[in-house]
């Protein structure tokens, strides 16, 4: 390649301008192919990221700069109640929804990973639930779980489980538990879709050789399949981790972190904090108080990939 | 993979499959069966008599007429398109060129670069909206669309960065050495010859990154104020809600409305969004 390079340059009349002799210099090339990204980047989330450390240690609200005041915002959210309620929330949230969407999502993915009549068309449609913007899908499961018009009240009354009606969203636990349904519905979609990708590189072969050596089907699922999706499953499960963990827009829709105050996340509470109250540093502590968490996982996942790059 | 008798196809394929259709489909159904349904078969209790909530024999266009009369419905989704248009050309540029560059040339620093690239892909927007906020307001840009325009890359470039480096991977390096000798310049290779191989990778790139951006709530939720300005998310939450009145009519047909763009967006390039979805995970 270095020869052709010299060549190159040596059989043309006249030298190239400066400008094109800068772009041949491998170096420079990538250095201005990658500047828009490293100023866009820069700009909007690592120089936003410098900025939410200094203000969560500052006392400032809206219009007003502040001082600065060290840890007494972590300190005051530490010994916040409803600060406690998001973090265990969260975590609720987080642990059980991912456990559902990796269930529900791997049965879904072996019943599309075989042939049948419309399979494309079953694939297509299943992702709709994780393409239509979640906000307005959300809007739909609050009206399916409305207090005085909810359909699934319907449901369950004409099918003889509930004679009285159902206050799903009035209901602290009620209201979690509806949260947490709609986050599967919308999860499962991808997990299902990611998965299916895995099972399609296991060799078919593999399951018949086994078959015919007289394994069952859950004990092909358990040495066979299961350990062969364990790389796809790990990095689907991280990525889902951290976007459940992060989020904001099903609950900020569904119950606005209410009744109470009962189903606040990090993120609807900070929202609140800072945008609803204005008190900007304190809801930038509360953001920042998920940074930890992420971090751990972003560092897991990258171990993870290191791992599988180097095998 | 299932053998033996029928009824075992039927217990262990067909009826959990129907199950899992009705589960992930029912809410679209219930969203456009609201949206046609007069408001006085719309408010009734849910355990009055003979009543069936899941048909109409009375459909109305009055929810749609009042979406594009009496709310600025169609602002908001010529802002949204228009945003996530944007803000896709944008990302895909960036992403191209960056996932070009990290994957093909040798430079120093280009490992670590490539790592900082995908932690900000890991970094959810929640959190870093509020000094975001403030940023956006000091640069003036606040209830804008660039406001939109310029922080949504954020979030897209990292993952079309990374879905183009494992595409121009693919590319033989004897190609691009052909067209070098042939007298092409660096410049010129990348653009006529890796490049264009890359197609199917720039179009799944392109594609996710408009239903993601289609899909952004919070930055547009914080950085927009006036009515006028909001994407169809927003303007949908904050304008079809008085008080604790939910307009369900309308608000179901903005939701249905709203939905309608990316998923035509969507139906004509499923493939290439299963390739975006599946490489953005597997990287």
């Amino acid at each position: 390649m270095a020869i052709s390079a010299v060549s190159d340059t040596t059989l043309r009349e006249a030298p190239p301008p400066r400008r094109q002799r800068l772009l041949e210099d491998e170096r420079w090339l990538a250095f201005v192919l990658l500047v828009p990204t490293i100023v866009l980047l820069g700009m909007f989330i690592a120089y936003p990221f410098m900025r939410g450390i200094l203000l969560s240690v500052t006392s400032s609200r809206v219009g007003i700069p502040g001082d600065f005041v060290g840890l007494a915002n972590f300190y005051k959210i530490f010994n916040d109640g409803i600060f406690r309620t998001s973090v265990y929330n969260t975590f609720l949230y987080t642990g059980v929804t991912t456990v559902f969407k990796l269930a529900l999502g791997l049965w879904l993915a072996m019943l599309l990973n075989r042939n049948f009549r419309g399979k494309a068309f079953t694939r297509a449609f299943i992702l709709l639930p994780f393409i239509i913007p979640t906000v307005l899908s959300t809007f739909a499961w609050k009206w399916m779980f409305d207090p005085t018009f909810s359909v699934l009240n319907w449901l369950l009354y004409h099918f003889g489980l509930i004679t009285g009606r159902i206050n799903w969203l009035g209901d602290p636990d009620l209201a979690m538990i509806s949260i947490i349904i709609v986050n599967i519905w919308r999860g499962v979609p991808f997990f299902a879709i990611s998965l299916l990708a895995g099972l399609q590189t296991i060799s078919p072969e593999l399951n018949e050789a086994a078959a015919i050596d007289g394994a069952k089907p859950w004990q092909r699922f358990w040495h066979i399949t299961w350990p062969l999706l364990l790389p796809v499953t790990m990095v689907v499960v991280l990525f889902s981790v951290i976007q459940t963990f992060a989020d904001f827009q099903i609950v900020y829709v569904m119950t606005g972190g209410g009744p109470a105050n009962a189903t606040h996340l990090f993120a609807t509470y900070a929202y609140q904090i800072a945008i609803g109250t204005g008190l900007l540093s304190e809801g930038a502590a509360i953001a920042l108080a998920m940074f930890p968490i992420l971090f751990l996982v972003v560092i897991i996942q990258l171990l993870y990939i290191r791992r599988v790059e180097v095998r | 993979m299932i053998e033996g008798a029928r009824w075992r196809k039927w217990v262990f394929f067909y009826v959990p499959m129907v199950l899992f259709l009705l589960f992930l489909l029912f809410p679209f159904y219930w969203m456009v069966i609201t949206s046609v349904r007069p408001d006085g078969e719309l408010y009734r209790p849910w355990n009055s008599i003979n009543y069936n909530p899941f048909w109409t024999w009375k459909p109305t266009w009055e929810h749609v007429r009042y979406l594009f009369e009496e709310t600025l419905f169609a602002s908001w989704l010529w802002n949204t398109t228009f945003i996530a248009l944007a803000s896709t050309a944008i990302s895909l540029v960036c992403g191209v060129f960056a996932g070009y560059a990290l994957s093909r040339l040798n430079f120093p620093f280009a490992g670590s670069l490539g790592t900082a690239i995908f932690i900000t892909y890991l970094v959810p927007q929640t959190l870093l909206f509020i000094p975001l906020a403030e940023i956006i307001r000091n640069y003036r840009l606040g209830d804008t669309p660039w406001s939109l325009i310029l922080t949504y890359p954020t979030f897209l470039i990292p993952f079309c960065t990374w879905l183009m480096m494992g595409y121009f991977k693919a590319v033989p390096k004897e190609l691009e050495e052909c067209a070098r000798i042939d007298g092409a310049s660096r410049w010129q290779a990348m653009l006529y010859i890796v490049i264009p191989v890359a197609i199917p990778g720039i179009l799944s790139a392109g594609i996710f990154a408009f239903t993601l951006s289609w899909n952004e709530f919070i930055y547009a939720l914080v950085f927009l104020s006036s009515p006028e300005q909001k994407t169809v998310p927003v303007g949908v939450t904050s304008e079809l809600i008085r008080g604790d009145v939910f307009y369900w009519g309308p608000l179901m047909a903005g939701a249905l409305l709203g939905s309608i763009p990316v998923a035509i967006a969507y139906s004509f390039f499923v493939e290439h969004y299963v390739a975006g979805l599946t490489g953005s995970v597997k990287g």
